[in-house]
């Protein structure tokens, strides 16, 4: 049966009303038209729902709106604007990164929590961070240059 | 915003603009007494009819000076649309960011043929830019009229045409035309598709006064993108839309026989579709649709497991009677005869697996149905097509469906998209909504057209000098075209085949694409029937390079098993007999760039587990050349292999913008690794078995390639051949190529997973 939540959402508090069990995905896009995330396997397997939970990276297509409580979301949305953009933002764009574009979400909010935690990360770090995110137009190594282009650039 | 929001905006602002008396293009020829006549019946104020003869058709001047290019194809993520603007602007002789590119939305495009065969620029580019000459020829011919100056003492500057001896004298594109139409005939062809030509009168320009063709302009949608304003086909969202999910057999080739809804009466506005063989659930929330589709209970009729088990798949190939044998390009001498005098003879057998697109999310589409009037948003490669398949499973005239190609989750070629748009159409028919359609990724998959399974049979004779004198190569495989590169035809779908259209599996293949010259030489190709003819999870149809990267798989190991048996160097053997001058050119490219050392494979200065290796491979592909070097390093204990460095040489003819083709090779590349290392769809006798990132794995980033070096030639004297796909079929045959360097065991079945390599070396 439905429920009513209340989410924090890239710093605005909505009501949804929806099933315990719903995935967090599904609301933020559905529900609060928030396009980013997207859908890629609802399995926790590709990346491309990923968001922000109390600044941390989480699989927003596994985790029950149920789950969420008073915790703070944040999509791509919020990670940056074209006026104040996030430093991977800019990498993103200096590299002409995404072809498809459709796993985007995934690296750059990855990557984003991962670059705040870790100056000046070696490759191999770089690497292992974004382990196990798919890109299936293998961008791969232009996202590798744009997330060391943004390291050196948050020092 | 919608591509379709801008495209319509544009429609509508461009009627309000204009309003001017209709007038009408006389078709006879003029005399230079009704010039002026001629010249206002260039202009229309009403849109003539989008037909391929009309260069309203494909270019418009705005009122405020920029230009519309409407493009009957579209860009797959490698920056197609980029390029095209810049051949318009060009031409045209406007600022590269006054043109605006519209894709493959049917209502304001011709059928260019989709996104096909690398053939964005080579065909559609072209095009692009005879319309857009003509489209100069026209607007400096109506300057010439307005300014009383000759046309040939006109010139243009950023879109203002200008007189070259009086600067006073000048008149700009929007003045001249901006909200209305060109209204003038182009010399069509006749033909729909790629080979859609229709030239002016105008002449391009020579490609050595190129100055915005040949720049590295960045996309403009990849701020959009990171900025999460971009939306996908996926985000497509209309008034009173519903969920749909679709619900697939366990057993490939069951039809539904009992469907028993009890059991998803709790999920509020859930309902069935059931016709025949296909089989839906739809809701007001996508979850709740979801819930459905795992929850409705479904009895399915008795089928018989259709498939063999994978370890038989290539011996069920072997052993397949042949649908079609065809033996193409030029056979030369007598490959029997020379067999039999043959000194010594070189065979192999080479085996590919079934691949999928695994498109980044599964397919997704929104079919809407409205006063008789179909609207469908979709990520296809071909909207033209879809809207033919749709108008066909709905029954309804062509003219009343508009297919509205929206960027959708990644796409190889013949992937679920298009299955998806007929879906949808069925759901929004049946239950009187819109209705937006993903697949689960199980569907995306377990269920999209796979790229064919194929095995490959070459031999080369030697003459007791050690010179080749026969070559015989022969792939046997399941078809590129089971169903067909698009989905105008219900038969070629999901939808159609499940609503039982009568079928009609399409026979194709390939052959080697090189120049190699041998005295005595064939190339052939047989195609087997596909082991379900209706509703099968491994139909098989175009992936990236359709069938290239098995054929020269096989082919470019195999020049590396004959160079290897007379004790070559794989690079100097290549040299010795290829014959194209281009060809010969990007292998000495590559070699050159990558520091290759002339000597025979396989190194024998290696000891211990971890070892290194280098491997040429080349190909043609349509016009394009590529030669490319990999190199690995492999651990012998675990099989594991690395592909460290590739070294690509690319020769494309005129190149358009550099940096874009530089990342679309990198693509190409890393996809190719992938699909060789890890890739393979598995099966058992009821099923395929790949359903999710973990049954089918592609490659982590913690295995790219630390360096993709690429040596672009140009030539801006040639025009333009495709670069969407080349460079992605030597990738496995020049990964097969280093192995055998690094340890002189030679892998003839992809993938090259770990375990496989493992017990090779062993």
């Amino acid at each position: 049966m439905s429920e009513k939540f209340s989410l924090t959402v890239n710093g605005s508090v909505h009501s949804v009303t929806a099933d315990p069990d719903t995935p967090l995905l599904y609301v933020l896009r559905d529900d609060l038209g928030l396009n980013n995330p997207h859908f890629g396997c609802g399995l926790a397997q590709c990346g491309a729902c990923t968001v922000h939970l109390d600044g941390q990276p989480i699989r927003s297509c596994i985790t029950p709106i149920s789950t969420i409580g008073d915790g703070k979301i944040t999509t791509l949305a919020a990670l940056g604007t074209p006026e104040k953009p996030h430093p991977l933002q800019t990498a993103y764009i200096e590299e002409q990164v995404p072809q498809c574009g459709y796993c985007i979400n995934g690296w750059l909010m990855t990557a984003a929590t991962f670059l705040r935690d870790n100056k000046k990360p070696t490759d191999a770090q770089i690497k292992d961070a974004l382990s196990g995110l798919k890109c299936r137009c293998g961008t791969h190594v232009a996202i590798l240059r744009a997330v060391k282009r943004a390291a050196a650039m948050m020092g | 915003m919608t591509r379709m929001e801008k495209s319509a905006n544009f429609s509508r602002r461009a009627l309000l603009r204009t309003g001017g008396a209709l007038v009408v293009s006389i078709g006879a020829p003029m005399s230079f007494d009704f010039a002026r006549a001629d010249d206002a019946a260039m202009s229309a104020a009403v849109k003539p009819a989008l037909t391929p003869d009309q260069l309203s058709s494909y270019i418009a001047v705005n009122a405020d000076g920029t230009i519309s290019a409407f493009f009957g194809k579209m860009d797959m993520g490698q920056g197609l649309f980029v390029a095209v603007g810049q051949i318009v602007a060009e031409e045209l002789d406007v600022p590269f960011d006054r043109v605006n590119v519209f894709m493959g939305d049917t209502a304001t495009s011709v059928n260019q043929g989709g996104a096909s065969g690398s053939t964005g620029l080579q065909e559609g580019g072209k095009q692009m830019r005879v319309a857009a000459a003509e489209a100069r020829r026209v607007l400096v011919a109506m300057a010439a009229d307005k300014l009383g100056v000759p046309a040939e003492q006109l010139s243009v500057n950023g879109g203002v045409v200008q007189s070259n001896t009086e600067m006073a004298k000048s008149v700009s594109y929007a003045d001249l035309i901006g909200g209305r139409y060109f209204n003038v005939h182009l010399d069509w062809n006749g033909k729909f598709g790629n080979p859609l030509y229709a030239p002016g009168k105008a002449q391009p320009k020579d490609p050595r006064t190129h100055t915005i063709v040949g720049q590295p302009l960045k996309r403009q949608d990849v701020a959009p993108k990171v900025f999460a304003q971009q939306d996908f086909c996926t985000d497509i969202k209309v008034p009173g839309m519903v969920h749909g999910r679709m619900i697939r057999p366990a057993i490939a080739g069951a039809v539904p026989v009992k469907v028993d809804d009890s059991a998803i009466k709790d999920i509020p506005s859930a309902r069935v579709v059931w016709n025949q063989g296909f089989l839906g659930v739809v809701a007001d929330k996508e979850w709740d649709a979801i819930k459905a589709s795992q929850q409705l209970k479904v009895e399915w009729s008795e089928a018989k497991p259709p498939f063999p088990n994978q370890t038989a798949l290539y011996d069920h190939i072997r052993n397949a009677p042949v649908r079609k044998r065809q033996v193409e390009g030029k056979e030369a001498g007598n490959i029997e005869d020379a067999f039999k005098t043959a000194a010594r003879v070189i065979q192999a057998e080479y085996e590919w697996p079934y691949q999928s697109h695994a498109s980044m999310g599964p397919a997704c589409s929104v079919v809407e149905i409205k006063d008789g009037h179909v609207t469908c948003w979709s990520g296809t490669q071909k909207s033209h097509f879809v809207r033919a398949g749709i108008a066909a499973i709905l029954q309804m005239p062509e003219d009343n469906v508009h297919v509205i190609w929206t960027p959708g989750p990644g796409s190889y070629g013949r992937n679920d998209a298009d299955d998806a748009a007929m879906d949808a159409a069925v759901l929004a028919k049946a239950i009187g909504k819109p209705v937006r359609v993903q697949y689960m990724r199980n569907q995306g998959t377990g269920w999209d057209p796979k790229g064919p399974a194929s095995v490959h049979q070459v031999r080369a004779a030697l003459d007791a000098s050690g010179n080749v004198i026969a070559y015989d190569f022969l792939s046997k495989a399941f078809s590129r075209v089971d169903v067909d590169t698009n989905g105008s035809k219900p038969y070629d779908t999901l939808a159609g085949q499940l609503l039982g259209a009568d079928l009609k599996s399409g026979d194709g293949f390939g052959i080697p694409a090189e120049s190699y010259a041998f005295a005595n030489k064939r190339t052939a190709w047989e195609v087997i029937p596909p082991l379900l003819d209706r509703g099968s999870p491994l139909r098989t149809s175009h992936l990236r390079d359709p069938v290239g990267p098995q054929i020269h798989f096989a082919s470019e190991s195999f020049m590396d098993e004959v160079a290897a048996a007379m004790n070559m160097d794989a690079v100097e053997f290549r040299l010795r007999y290829v014959k194209d001058p281009r060809d010969i050119a990007v292998i000495r490219a590559a070699a050159q760039k990558a520091a290759w050392q002339t000597r025979p494979s396989p190194r024998k200065d290696q000891t211990g587990d971890k070892v290194s290796g280098r491997g040429i491979a080349y190909a043609q592909r349509n016009g394009t050349r590529v030669a490319m070097i990999a190199e690995v390093d492999i651990d012998r204990r675990s099989g594991k292999i690395w592909v460290r460095k590739f070294t690509v040489a690319h020769d494309c003819g005129q190149i358009i913008n550099p940096d874009g083709l530089r990342m679309t090779i990198e693509g190409n590349v890393v996809q190719g690794i992938s699909r060789t290392l890890w890739e393979e769809v598995k099966f058992d006798n009821k099923n395929v078995t790949s359903v999710d990132w973990l049954s089918y794995p592609i490659l982590d980033i913690t295995e790219t390639p630390e360096q993709i070096d690429v040596v672009l030639i140009n030539h801006p004297e040639i025009a333009p051949s495709g670069a969407g796909e080349p460079s992605s079929r030597p990738v496995a045959a020049a990964i097969a190529n280093a192995v055998f360097d690094a340890t002189g065991v030679r892998i003839r079945r992809v993938p090259f997973a770990p375990d496989y390599v493992k017990a090779a070396l062993s």
